[in-house]
């Protein structure tokens, strides 16, 4: 697969097709992958790395690099595809400038999901045909990738690109039976003093890095509201239960309807909190209520939230419905 | 022994729409109709012209209670503005409920012009209801307390 895609980028790149490629390298550690931009062919040949760890997603990057002359290679995974599909509709990305090639996904993994597993002291991860060579300060272990796949790759949506000029690998499919939302029904099955309790763990350790915005796909805007310093919210040092509420709602709320659930939040967490879950409430939400709606599915696509129909339900659902002591 | 009246009264905020609401707070006036003093109306042009970072904001400084009234669907002196709410306030109450605030500090209610008495009805009864709650703890801002 990488020496297919190194092929195909240092071709384009030398026939002038392309002026630039957006891929992925090595970062500090061999098992910490960094997304990269190369401009010329060695680098591609002695840098540009893809295996199972490659989990950050591209596209958003491309809010910048289509602007620039000339076109941009971007290689997309099909959770990358939904995000870039979503860019073009909400014009952030100029389509022309762009050669998007889609690439087969199996799932992806990281070092923090690895440690989770109990393997302490990586030094470096290797992958053959599916399978993780581990060498860590004790020993190497081999793991296939299936086990240790990350939650959001477990719960895969769907493995069908919906923008691609071109594609190395086989098309799949959208998985139906998908239990992504399987968490968030039970959070909501909890009494709402567990649901505070169980949030207010979580989110209280939110440090306000901002990561989970500035990785967000959907998060494009050019001035963003929690930039604004007298908004009392705009970092950690006036710490308050309410000010991580209110980020946090907001920040999914600013990407319901557009967000794809590319599960990128989560893994940029430094602090492991389970942001998808936010997201994917209003997901759910919108899918009971307005039917179902998957963001970048359809280039053009209308989100449910800038659209209406005279039957909506009112607010009171959500009044009737709910957790056990709501019966 | 000094008596103390430690009686709870809440502070509510309701977003009131220009057009519908608004009036129909100024016919409950005219008719004399009673509802309680705790309610501050804030007076917006459309009931989709609340953002939720107002209502976060609101709980944030010391309300109680939020609540925004708006024309009856169909009846927007915008056309649509109502319907934009309504879907957006029923996404983000959900999602207060799902954070395990009480959703009951919250509520999306129709009240035309000619609804003087349904206003005051809607506030006497959502005044009670946040009283019965008692203070706003967790959406607070402790910074913003006195």
């Amino acid at each position: 697969m990488q020496e297919m895609m190194k092929k195909k980028a240092i071709e384009l790149l030398q026939s002038g097709e392309v002026a630039r490629v957006l891929g992925w390298k090595k970062g500090e550690f061999d098992y910490d992958i960094t997304p990269a931009v190369f401009e010329s062919a060695e680098e591609i040949e002695n840098e540009f790395i893809y295996n199972s760890l490659c989990s950050p997603n591209l596209s958003k990057y491309l809010v910048k690099e289509s602007r620039k002359e000339g076109k941009t290679l971007i290689f997309l995974k099909p959770c990358d595809s939904y995000s870039l599909s979503q860019l073009i509709t909400e014009h952030r990305v100029i389509r022309e400038n762009v050669y998007a090639v889609g690439i087969e996904c199996y799932g992806k993994t990281d070092a923090d999901t690895i440690k989770e597993k109990g393997i302490k002291g990586i030094t470096k991860i290797t992958e053959n045909d599916g399978v993780l060579n581990i060498e860590t300060l004790y020993g190497t272990e081999k793991i296939p990738v299936y086990e240790v796949l990350r939650e959001r790759c477990v719960n895969c949506k769907s493995k069908k690109h919906p923008v691609y000029d071109e594609l190395i690998g086989e098309e799949g499919e959208t998985v139906d039976d998908c239990e992504r939302f399987d968490e968030v029904a039970k959070i909501e099955a909890m009494t709402p003093e567990e649901r505070f309790a169980f949030f207010r763990n979580e989110l209280s350790r939110c440090i306000r890095c901002n990561a989970c915005r500035n990785v967000c796909p959907a998060c494009t805007c050019e001035k963003c509201v929690f930039d604004n310093d007298a908004s009392g919210i705009a970092q950690k040092a006036a710490s308050d239960s309410f000010e991580e509420n209110m980020f946090h709602i907001i920040r999914a709320f600013h990407v319901a309807g557009r967000c794809t659930d590319c599960g990128e939040c989560s893994r940029v967490c430094p602090q492991n909190i389970p942001l998808h879950l936010l997201n994917r409430k209003f997901i759910k939400d919108i899918n009971e209520l307005y039917g179902n709606y998957q963001a970048g599915e359809n280039i053009g696509n209308r989100s449910p939230l800038t659209d209406y129909t005279q039957s909506d339900a009112e607010p009171n659902i959500v009044y009737e419905r709910g957790g056990k002591d709501n019966a | 022994m000094q008596m103390v009246n430690k009686e709870f009264k809440p502070k509510i905020v309701a977003f009131c729409c220009n057009w519908c609401s608004y009036a129909g707070a100024d016919l409950a006036g005219t008719n004399r109709l009673q509802y309680p003093a705790e309610v501050k109306i804030i007076r917006v042009p459309c009931s989709c012209r609340v953002n939720p970072m107002f209502i976060l904001r609101a709980f944030q400084r010391g309300a109680d209670g939020v609540i925004i009234c708006g024309c009856h669907p169909g009846d927007c002196h915008y056309t649509t503005g109502n319907y934009y709410a309504r879907r957006r306030m029923t996404l983000l109450f959900s999602m207060l409920d799902f954070l395990g605030i009480e959703k009951e500090r919250t509520r999306l209610e129709w009240v035309s012009a000619a609804e003087g008495q349904k206003f005051a009805s809607t506030m006497n009864d959502f005044v009670k209801t946040v009283t019965e709650l008692g203070e706003n703890k967790r959406l607070e801002d402790l910074r913003c307390k006195k």
